[in-house]
């Protein structure tokens, strides 16, 4: 079990039940669980939609995209079942945070599928878990079955005469699998492999119905907004990103953890105030801000509100909310490699650029890392990664791309002071000889 | 080839959740293996037939899930992230302890059948890193000195 954080400056709305003992069922409706789905069945499932677009709530996976406006896609009329899905496939590094919803809130997950499916009119939802939690698929479960036993889920809901069924679903180990189309594909007991799209999922998705796909953490946030109104919510944060999110700290810091703030929070504060400023006295030397696909900042880039629109400005992205923070002991060398050496493994092949462009760089920056590399090997690497770019049909290409440009911009001078057979400068003598051979 | 009960009864129950038998696949697929070991040749065969698969199918299924393996592994299977948040907290000392400890490497199992190792990647612990998993239970903040401690626990487990 994770440890739990907290912090002044926290802003608890998604993690207000956590430590509450709120995965038991009695103890959720004590502290105001299942009024937010009731409070939803009294009203015209537009009015939901428009509730949620106007809260300002954005895709808490790291797309950042309106979640009222995807949901108003689903078309009204469908000849084929609509679904909702609930993405809790957390795999991007960095992100531990839908991790401790399933763990302590389960039932706020449950409670945002039911009311997104009865904004965009579907009758079954899905839980998927990524396979490691299994844990978190054993609460998931129990959670659910204890639903159908109160009659919230089932038959005729809430005396309601509306049916509705929500399943728990889990994975088995794939990165790619986060991303919505390749969700699909393991929900439908395949490989993950990505779609093309169009069509998007609101208009084809599982098994070619209609289907709204959203991370467990905005969906959990439905319920909040439902229940405090959309104006309350649109005011905890900035005017286009509404509300909180938990930001995943980690890396070298003193006090990393989860933590709830406001959207658009400073990232400066965040890293020396709630985060505890940089571990054994050391210094800053880079921040990726989203998660591992995100591009790294400098630390004179920090001083900059994490909103997706402010860290998009700054040349990153606000992604999947892991704050991943580097001291001055750190290779960006290293780091790039370790990076790519994700992706390579995660790439399922399907697109030649990232299959391909993966492992070469892989390849490449190991030799770097080593010190054999040569000074075109420096261009090699950007150019790699930039005909990536845009040329996959899921993001992963340009997930394994974007923070290796960055790399290679930002820190040119740490890879050259690898060059021509000059080892690591940041591995200590008589170090451990290297993982990733 | 029969399951456990409660195997069996998820199974048949998770068949009403969905428009196509095809669809309980993963999950079922990482349940079996839970109770066999391994994606064996009569598991892979058994739920091929049982899902109206053939059993390519399901090996091609297999090969794309990083936690599904066709070849048995130790009773207790120690998986160290390294990925960037672990790494930059000690994940790869932890491996290299792991490897020295165990004697043996990435993928690999001891004589004894008890220890599995893997190098795997991130687990979803970064906040709390460097962090492991044995089997699915996680294990957080280590150092070497937690590592060894966890290990000798795992090992006199089986004593007990």
């Amino acid at each position: 079990m994770a440890t739990l954080v907290s912090h002044p400056d926290e802003v608890r709305v998604i993690s207000k039940r956590f430590g509450q003992g709120a995965t038991d069922i009695d103890r959720y409706l004590q502290l105001d669980g299942y009024k937010a789905v009731q409070k939803a069945l009294a009203v015209e499932p537009d009015a939901i939609t428009n509730e949620v677009k106007n809260s300002g709530l954005r895709g808490r996976g790291g797309a950042g995209f309106s979640t009222g406006m995807k949901w108003s896609f689903v078309p009204k009329q469908s000849a084929k079942p609509k679904y909702v899905l609930c993405n809790g496939d957390e795999s991007e590094p960095g992100t531990c945070k839908d991790r401790l919803i399933f763990e302590h809130d389960p039932h706020s997950v449950i409670e945002g599928v039911m009311i997104a499916a009865l904004a965009v009119g579907s009758n079954t939802g899905y839980i998927y878990i990524r396979g490691e939690y299994r844990y978190l698929s054993v609460i998931m479960q129990k959670a659910l079955k204890d639903a159908y036993a109160k009659g919230f889920l089932g038959k005729n809901i809430f005396g309601s005469g509306r049916d509705l069924d929500i399943y728990w679903h889990g994975g088995a180990g794939a990165y790619e699998v986060g991303e919505e189309s390749a969700l699909m594909e393991s929900l439908e007991g395949k490989r993950g492999i990505p779609r093309i799209r169009p069509p998007f999922p609101a208009v084809v998705g599982l098994w070619g119905g209609p289907t709204v796909i959203n991370n467990a953490e905005t969906l959990a946030a439905v319920p909040h907004i439902i229940l405090g109104g959309a104006d309350w919510y649109a005011k905890l944060g900035t005017p286009k990103n509404g509300g909180t999110r938990l930001f995943c700290l980690a890396g070298n810091l003193n006090k990393p953890g989860v933590y709830e703030l406001p959207m658009g929070y400073n990232l400066k504060k965040m890293i020396y105030e709630v985060g505890g400023g940089i571990s054994n006295g050391r210094s800053l030397k880079a921040v990726v801000p989203g998660g591992s696909s995100t591009p790294v900042l400098l630390p004179e880039e920090i001083d900059i509100a994490m909103d997706f629109d402010s860290v998009a400005k700054a040349g990153s992205m606000l992604g999947s909310g892991g704050v991943v923070v580097l001291d001055d002991t750190a290779c960006i060398v290293k780091f790039a490699l370790r990076t790519m050496k994700f992706y390579r493994h995660e790439s399922c092949g399907w697109c030649i650029p990232c299959r391909e462009g993966t492992d070469w760089l892989e390849k490449t920056l190991t030799r770097f890392h080593a010190g054999a590399g040569t000074k075109r090997d420096i261009d090699n690497i950007y150019y790699l990664a930039e005909n990536m770019l845009g040329k996959t049909f899921c993001p992963l290409g340009d997930a394994a791309a974007m923070p290796t440009m960055a790399f290679v911009k930002k820190f040119r001078k740490e890879f050259e002071d690898h060059l021509d057979g000059n080892p690591c400068p940041f591995e200590k003598a008589g170090a451990a000889e290297p993982v990733l051979a | 080839m029969r399951f456990s009960d409660e195997f069996e009864a998820r199974f048949a129950e998770m068949l009403t959740h969905y428009p196509t038998r095809r669809s309980a696949l993963v999950p079922t697929l990482l349940y079996a293996q839970d109770e066999v070991g391994f994606m064996s040749d009569e598991v892979i065969a058994e739920l091929a037939q049982r899902l109206d698969l053939t059993e390519l199918e399901v090996r091609n299924v297999i090969s794309y899930y990083s936690m599904l393996t066709t070849k048995p592994r130790g009773k207790y299977n120690v998986q160290v992230c390294t990925n960037i948040a672990c790494q930059l907290r000690g994940g790869e000392e932890l491996f290299h302890y792991c490897r020295k400890r165990l004697g043996i490497g990435h993928k690999g199992t001891t004589p004894d059948g008890l220890f599995s190792l893997e190098e795997v990647e991130c687990i979803g612990a970064c906040s709390w890193a460097p962090a492991v998993q044995v089997n699915y239970d996680f294990h957080e903040n280590l150092t070497n000195g937690k590592m060894e401690q966890l290990l000798d626990e795992y090992k006199n487990k089986l004593n007990h």
